[in-house]
C-alpha cells in the first residue's frame, strides 16, 4: 500500500508536469464546453419552449457531466499515447507497483479536470446560472461529478491499453461526443419516444445531469422516468460505482499483463 | 553458475499466434561482458530482449536475470535491469530533467534530483535539460533514454538496437558510453543489425537465427572460424587460372572468380599463409598481379556461412 502510495503520487505528479508543460491541449479540452454553453444557451435555448435564462441554468449541469464523461476520451488517448511511444513499457521494467501508473493517471486526471472546471461555472454564473439548493448539496453534487470522472478515466484507460494506439483512441474519442447527445444533457427526455426515452434515461450520464440539477437546485427530478434518473443519488453512485468496479481492475491487470 | 552469468536463459520459447518468434533461446551471458545478440530483423532479438526484461512472459523455456528467476522473481529482476530501446522510451512530454528525477523516484533513489543532474552532466544533456525530450534529437533523445535506464546503476544493462537511425557521431557517443558501462562493471546485453557495432562493442556475439541462437563466441573465434579471405586481381583474365592454382594449392579451398573485376579468392584458416608469402607465390608462377589482399573476414561473411543465408537476403523476407 506504501508503495503503491508512493508510486502513485510519483505518477500523479508526472501527469500534472505534462499539463504544465503543455498548457495548450487541455485549454483547448475546456474551451469546448464553454462554448457549447454559448451556442446551445443563445441558438438553441431561443428555439426551445423554456425561457432563456431557465435553459441555460438546465443546461450547466448537463455540460459539466458531458465534460466528466469526457473522462473517457482523455483516458484513452493519454494510456494509448503512453502505451505507443513505449512510456508504458518502461515503467513495467521497472520495479513499480502495478496499480499505480492507472491510478495516478486517474488522480491526476481529477485535479486538472477540478481546476478546468472552474472557468465553465463561472462563464455559467455569468450567463444566468445559480447553485439554488445548500452548500452541502452542492458539495455532494461536486462528489458525484468527480466520482464519475474517475470512473469514465478509468474505463478509458482500460481502453486505451487495449487499442493501444493513438489512431484508434483519437477516432474512437471522436465519436464518444454522440453519448451526451443520447442523454438528459442537452434536451428533456420527457418528449422523447418511449424506447429512446428509456435508452437516454439509462446512460449514466442522465442519471448523474439529474442528480446535479436537483441538489443545485436548477431543475426538478422528472416525474415517470426510469430508475436511474427517478433517484438520480443513488443512479449516480450504482454507475459510477458499477464502472469504477468493472474497470480500475481491468485497466491495472491490462497494464501489469501488457501484451504478453 | 547463476554468480558468474548475469543472463542465463534455456530453451525460451515465445509464439505470437502462428508466428514462432522464439524457438529455444539459449543464452549465457557472463557478468561484467558486453554480449551482441546479432541478427536481421525478424530472428528474434527484440522478442529475446522483451522476455528478458519482464515485458513478455515466455511459453516455455526458463531464465535467470542476475540470479533471479525470471518469471517468479520478476520484481526482482526489474530491479536489477536498466532497458533502452525502440519501446521502452522516455515521455517526451516531460523536459529531460523531470523525466530522469521521475525514473529515480519511481526506484526509490535516494536523492532523485542530485542523481538525475549527475547523469545530465554525464550524457551532456545539462544544457538541454529543462527543453521537452519531444524537442531533442534523436541522438540527445537516445542519451537520455540510456541515462533513464541507468538510473540505479543496474547490473544488467538490456540496449535494444541502441544505434539505429543515428549519425556517425551520436552512434560513436553511445560506443563510447557502452564501453565506459562495461569498464565500470556493468553487464550489458544489446541487439544490433550492425556488424561492424557487435564487432566493436561486444566481448561475446550470439548469432540470432530464425528464433535461436545459430553460434556464440567472440568476434575473433567467429572470425577465426570462417578464416580469412585471400585475394588476387590480375591485369590481364589470361592470369586468372595461374593465380587460381596457386590459391587453390595454398588454402586448400575452391577458388571463387570475379572475372569482371579480374579477381580470383579463396577461403584460407592458415595461419602461415601470410601476405609476403601470397604475394611471393603468386609471382614466381607468372601471375600478372595488380592488387592482392588477405583480409579478416566481416561478420557479415561469418552470417553467411553460419546460417547459410546472407543477411541481406534475410531482410528482404523479414
Amino acid at each position: 500500500m506504501n508503495a503503491l502510495a508512493h508510486d502513485g503520487l510519483a505518477m500523479t505528479g508526472r501527469q500534472l508536469r505534462r499539463v504544465r508543460n503543455s498548457p495548450g491541449l487541455a485549454i483547448l479540452t475546456q474551451m469546448m464546453p464553454i462554448n457549447m454553453l454559448l451556442f446551445f444557451g443563445y441558438v438553441f435555448g431561443s428555439a426551445l419552449a423554456m425561457p432563456g435564462r431557465e435553459y441555460r441554468s438546465f443546461l450547466v449541469p448537463g455540460l459539466l457531466v458531458a465534460t466528466a464523461a469526457g473522462g473517457l476520451m482523455t483516458g484513452m488517448f493519454q494510456a494509448a499515447a503512453d502505451t505507443h511511444r513505449g512510456v508504458m513499457d518502461r515503467f513495467r521494467t521497472m520495479p513499480v507497483s502495478r496499480a499505480a501508473v492507472p491510478l495516478g493517471q486517474a488522480a491526476a486526471d481529477l485535479v486538472v479536470t477540478t481546476l478546468g472546471t472552474v472557468p465553465l461555472l463561472l462563464v455559467g454564473l455569468a450567463v444566468g446560472w445559480r447553485i439554488e439548493g445548500s452548500a452541502m448539496e452542492a458539495a455532494a453534487a461536486v462528489g458525484l461529478l468527480l466520482f464519475f470522472r474517475f470512473a469514465c478515466t478509468c474505463a478509458g484507460i482500460f481502453l486505451g491499453l487495449l487499442t493501444r494506439s493513438e489512431d484508434a483512441a483519437g477516432q474512437l474519442g471522436a465519436s464518444s461526443f454522440v453519448l451526451p447527445l443520447l442523454s438528459n444533457a442537452y434536451i428533456p427526455t420527457g418528449n422523447l419516444p418511449g424506447w429512446l426515452r428509456t435508452l437516454a434515461e439509462w446512460n449514466p450520464i442522465s442519471a448523474v445531469t439529474t442528480a446535479l440539477r436537483d441538489l443545485f437546485g436548477n431543475a426538478p427530478v422528472p416525474a415517470d422516468s426510469s430508475w436511474p434518473v427517478a433517484h438520480p443519488v443513488a443512479g449516480s453512485l450504482a454507475w459510477s460505482l458499477a464502472l469504477t468496479a468493472v474497470f480500475l481492475p481491468l485497466a491495472v491487470r491490462r497494464y501489469a499483463h501488457g501484451e504478453r | 553458475m547463476d554468480t558468474t552469468y548475469a543472463v542465463l536463459s534455456e530453451g525460451l520459447e515465445k509464439r505470437f499466434g502462428a508466428v514462432h518468434a522464439l524457438r529455444g533461446l539459449d543464452l549465457a551471458v557472463a557478468q561484467g561482458t558486453v554480449c551482441g545478440l546479432l541478427g536481421p530483423n525478424g530472428a528474434g532479438k527484440t522478442t529475446a530482449v522483451r522476455l528478458l526484461t519482464t515485458l513478455l512472459r515466455p511459453d516455455a523455456g526458463s531464465a535467470r536475470i542476475a540470479g533471479h528467476d525470471l518469471v517468479r522473481e520478476a520484481a526482482a529482476v526489474r530491479s536489477r535491469i536498466g532497458v533502452t530501446g525502440q519501446y521502452a522510451s522516455v515521455d517526451a512530454d516531460l523536459t529531460g530533467r523531470e523525466n530522469l528525477r521521475l525514473f529515480a523516484r519511481l526506484q526509490r533513489v535516494r536523492g532523485p534530483a542530485g542523481r538525475a543532474d549527475e547523469l545530465l552532466e554525464r550524457f551532456g544533456l545539462t544544457e538541454a535539460a529543462d527543453r521537452k525530450a519531444a524537442a531533442y534529437s534523436g541522438g540527445m533523445r537516445r542519451r537520455l533514454d540510456l541515462a533513464a535506464s541507468l538510473i540505479r546503476r543496474p547490473d544488467v544493462l538490456f540496449l535494444d538496437e541502441p544505434t539505429t537511425g543515428l549519425d556517425p557521431a551520436s552512434r560513436t557517443r553511445i560506443w563510447e558510453s557502452v564501453r565506459e558501462l562495461r569498464a565500470e562493471g556493468t553487464t550489458v546485453l544489446l541487439t544490433t543489425q550492425y556488424l561492424e557495432e557487435a564487432d566493436r562493442l561486444a566481448d561475446d556475439i550470439a548469432l540470432v537465427d530464425r528464433g535461436r541462437v545459430a553460434h556464440t563466441g567472440s568476434p575473433a573465434e567467429l572470425k577465426a572460424l570462417i578464416g580469412s579471405y585471400a585475394e588476387a586481381v590480375v591485369a590481364d583474365a589470361d592470369g586468372l587460372p595461374a593465380a587460381a592454382a596457386v590459391l587453390d594449392r595454398l588454402t586448400g579451398s575452391t577458388p571463387v572468380f570475379d572475372r569482371e573485376r579480374g579477381a580470383v579468392g579463396a577461403v584460407t584458416t592458415d595461419p602461415t599463409l601470410t601476405l609476403p608469402r601470397l604475394v611471393r607465390e603468386l609471382d614466381a608462377a607468372g601471375v600478372p598481379l595488380l592488387d592482392v589482399s588477405l583480409r579478416p573476414p566481416t561478420l557479415d561473411d561469418v552470417f553467411l556461412r553460419l546460417t547459410g543465408e546472407s543477411t541481406d537476403s534475410k531482410e528482404l523476407v523479414a
